[in-house]
């Protein structure tokens, strides 16, 4: 597994612990149940936390705590699974999460724009991903639609700003 | 019509690039099938049983004449020199061979066409009324709307890997040719007292192996807000619907689950967010940038009667046959809707060879304003064609064998592939849909039968609608043997129904003398003027029941 952050292939800073394992010294990322239980330890920890949720377990179950986390990761447990994109837009767009935001699962080539828009900054890839693959990947599209998380400017405000700019010659 | 700016071609131009890159991928090795799979289902390309398939887009059924000879030359170049027209509005080519699908798009680009979502449990191509700006009492034409949500929709980063596929249909009159009740999302336009023109919303209707109608939760959505009220159906239903079984991941399960009023809701609690991010607001300028390309094309000042056609349908019975079908009522005086049968007595329902393509895109380009319609029913629509041209119309189809005079009769059908062509069809069902148009080709007994929809579907899948069909055949595999199943009284209109399974199935050899058994008790049981349907929804299931069971 790697780890692309804003597009840069990086070391990991944190280390996902299992819910028996005892908590490291160091960033953690910790499931849900975990810090549900521990809540009040680990919010006062001195060290970046971060909690990961799987398909099933929604972002209202941590906004109350999000100031505190460094990191939210939203498990695709298949490709095919497109529940995290809802939760990743409503953890930016709804509940205005500024940290670290990373799929991990099945996470593919092919959604990595996908992924991108709703707000993930970071992604955790198979080892055979480089990052020409990844600049492809991720460039795939340079005009969208929708708006969405990654506040890219959407078709219809480029028409806007194309009338505006028809209009004003008109004018002249 | 709808024209591509830079930015929709643009969008367009790369999906094909990057389909390119992912086929290269496939043909290099580096893709196992396994893998190659939900790439190539993003962008309509099927393996069925023989080779691949590709499923081109036809939004909301339009196509310009320009469009339809790239679909007849891509026939004849990458196909077997013909289409098949899909009860999607879409059109099917079954011989592509991989290696060629990237230039084969890169060929539609050039027209502002694609494949994009016509597969892959993701918002698929929207449909629509194949009368739009013809009929009488439209509010307003649905193809504007439908061609904002085909904008909203491609490509949509959140909504690209729902449970299950999802479709959306727009219907701008009351009388529902588009089978609103029976999609995922079914829009009907609706005008309050002040005349704003806003949407009702139906959601969860559905065929497959478990037939729903839709349930109304929006009752006037206003236009500048129906993306918002869109987007808010399409997250709960990514956040909720069920995951866990393939057959219980449409949205109609969901609806079924929580009930109607939960959803709406739910739908309703997301929609006040969503509006309040405010990011979706659907500007009106933008709304009218769209609809100045749906204006009406510019229709002459005529006589309502054409003193023509009056002479023309007195001289030719097979023209005054093909008029009291295939015509249908203009809102303009003096012009006429022409529909054009691809139910040729003993053909494939749908089908249409490159040559008759190209045919018929000269008929539209000199007749009808140059743009024609793809219907559900799989036929093909001339939206406006003067009366006085009628007779000329008629003669052009008639010399590619497109003036079938069956609109709306036992003879047009529909039918899916069934196992001539799917791989996950049960029976075949095109050549049981070729069995009855035989039997019952005589032209003045179908039309002494009237109006008679018989749907075939090859499997539970329901791709022929049999639900919906007045009379529906459904192709079941009982030990390796084809039996046929009988569904009576469904309907995809304003009055949609789920037909009633009149008893056990039959076999092959059986089918077509069943179904004469059911139209012989229709004809023996009608008061006058009532269709089959009426009779059916006034009498029930039981007469015809006695009647195709009492011999055996």
């Amino acid at each position: 597994m790697q780890l692309i952050k804003n597009g840069a292939f990086v070391e990991d800073p944190f280390v996902t612990v299992g819910d028996e394992d005892a908590l490291p010294e160091g960033a953690a990322i910790v499931s849900l149940e975990r810090w549900q239980a521990e809540r009040e330890t680990l919010r006062a920890r001195n060290t970046p936390v971060g909690v990961r949720l799987k398909s099933g377990q929604e972002p209202s179950a941590i906004v109350e705590d999000l100031d505190k986390l460094a990191v939210v990761a939203l498990e695709f447990p298949a490709y095919r699974n497109g529940r995290a994109y809802s939760y990743a837009r409503l953890l930016r767009e709804r509940h205005g999460y500024k940290g670290e935001l990373r799929a991990v699962g099945n996470v593919l080539r092919d959604q990595f724009q996908f992924m991108i828009r709703c707000g993930f900054d970071a992604l955790e890839v198979a080892d055979n991903i480089t990052p020409e693959i990844f600049a492809e990947c991720a460039g795939f599209f340079t005009v969208f639609y929708q708006p969405a998380a990654d506040g890219r400017e959407t078709v219809l405000s480029l028409r806007q700003r194309l009338a505006a700019r028809v209009r004003e010659r008109a004018t002249v | 019509m709808y024209r591509y700016d830079e930015f929709d071609q643009q969008i367009v131009n790369e999906r094909v690039a990057q389909f390119r890159g992912q086929v290269a991928r496939r043909l290099s090795g580096e893709l196992t099938e396994d893998e190659f799979k939900p790439l190539r289902l993003m962008n309509g390309v099927y393996l069925q049983l023989h080779a691949y398939m590709l499923r081109v887009a036809i939004p909301y059924g339009t196509l310009s004449s320009r469009q339809l000879r790239m679909l007849a030359h891509l026939g004849r170049k990458y196909d077997r020199g013909y289409g098949h027209f899909t009860t999607r509005q879409n059109l099917q080519y079954n011989w592509p061979a991989l290696k060629d699908m990237p230039d084969l798009l890169a060929e539609l680009a050039t027209v502002e066409m694609h494949a994009i979502q016509t597969s892959g449990n993701c918002i698929r191509n929207v449909t629509s009324d194949q009368y739009a700006g013809a009929a009488k009492a439209e509010i307003e034409d649905p193809r504007i709307i439908s061609e904002v949500i085909r904008q909203w929709s491609t490509f949509h980063p959140e909504f690209s890997f729902l449970p299950r596929k999802f479709k959306i249909a727009v219907s701008g009159t009351p009388d529902d040719r588009a089978a609103i009740r029976v999609h995922d999302i079914g829009i009907q336009i609706v005008q309050d007292a002040k005349g704003n023109v806003g949407y009702e919303v139906y959601v969860g209707g559905g065929l497959g192996r478990t037939p729903m109608i839709g349930k109304k939760i929006g009752d006037f959505v206003p236009k500048e807000d129906l993306l918002a009220y869109l987007e808010a159906v399409m997250r709960v239903y990514n956040m909720y619907g069920r995951r866990d079984n393939i057959y219980k991941a449409r949205i109609k399960i969901l609806v079924h689950e929580i009930g109607a009023e939960e959803m709406k809701r739910q739908v309703e609690a997301e929609f006040a967010a969503l509006k309040k991010e405010g990011a979706l607001h659907l500007p009106l300028e933008e709304v009218a940038r769209i609809e100045a390309y749906f204006r009406p094309p510019a229709f002459e000042e005529l006589p309502n009667e054409s003193t023509e056609l009056n002479k023309a349908v007195l001289a030719d019975s097979g023209f005054a046959n093909w008029v009291k079908s295939n015509i249908a009522e203009h809102k303009v005086p003096g012009y006429a809707i022409v529909n054009i049968s691809l139910k040729p007595i003993g053909g494939t329902p749908g089908d249409c060879s490159s040559d008759q393509m190209d045919a018929v895109a000269d008929i539209a380009e000199k007749y009808s304003f140059d743009e024609l319609r793809v219907t559900h029913e799989q036929n093909l629509t001339l939206a406006h064609v003067r009366k006085k041209d009628l007779h000329a119309v008629y003669e052009a189809l008639k010399k590619h064998d497109l003036a079938t005079a069956n609109i709306n009769l036992i003879t047009d059908q529909i039918a899916c592939p069934g196992l001539d062509y799917c791989a996950l069809a049960n029976a075949r069902s095109i050549p049981i849909a070729q069995r009855i148009s035989e039997r019952f080709a005589d032209i003045a007994r179908q039309h002494e039968i009237g109006e008679l929809k018989i749907n075939n579907s090859g499997c539970i899948n329901a791709c022929g609608h049999h639900h919906v069909g007045h009379i529906g055949i459904l192709g079941v595999d009982k030990k390796g043997v084809e039996y046929y199943q009988v569904t009576l009284g469904g309907a995809a209109d304003e009055k949609t129904a789920i037909g009633e399974i009149v008893g056990p199935a039959f076999t092959e050899g059986e089918i077509v003398d069943a179904i004469e058994k059911i139209v012989n008790t229709y004809l023996g049981t009608r008061q006058d003027g009532e269709r089959f349907i009426d009779t059916y929804r006034r009498v029930g299931i039981e007469p015809f029941k006695e009647n195709l069971y009492a011999a055996h």
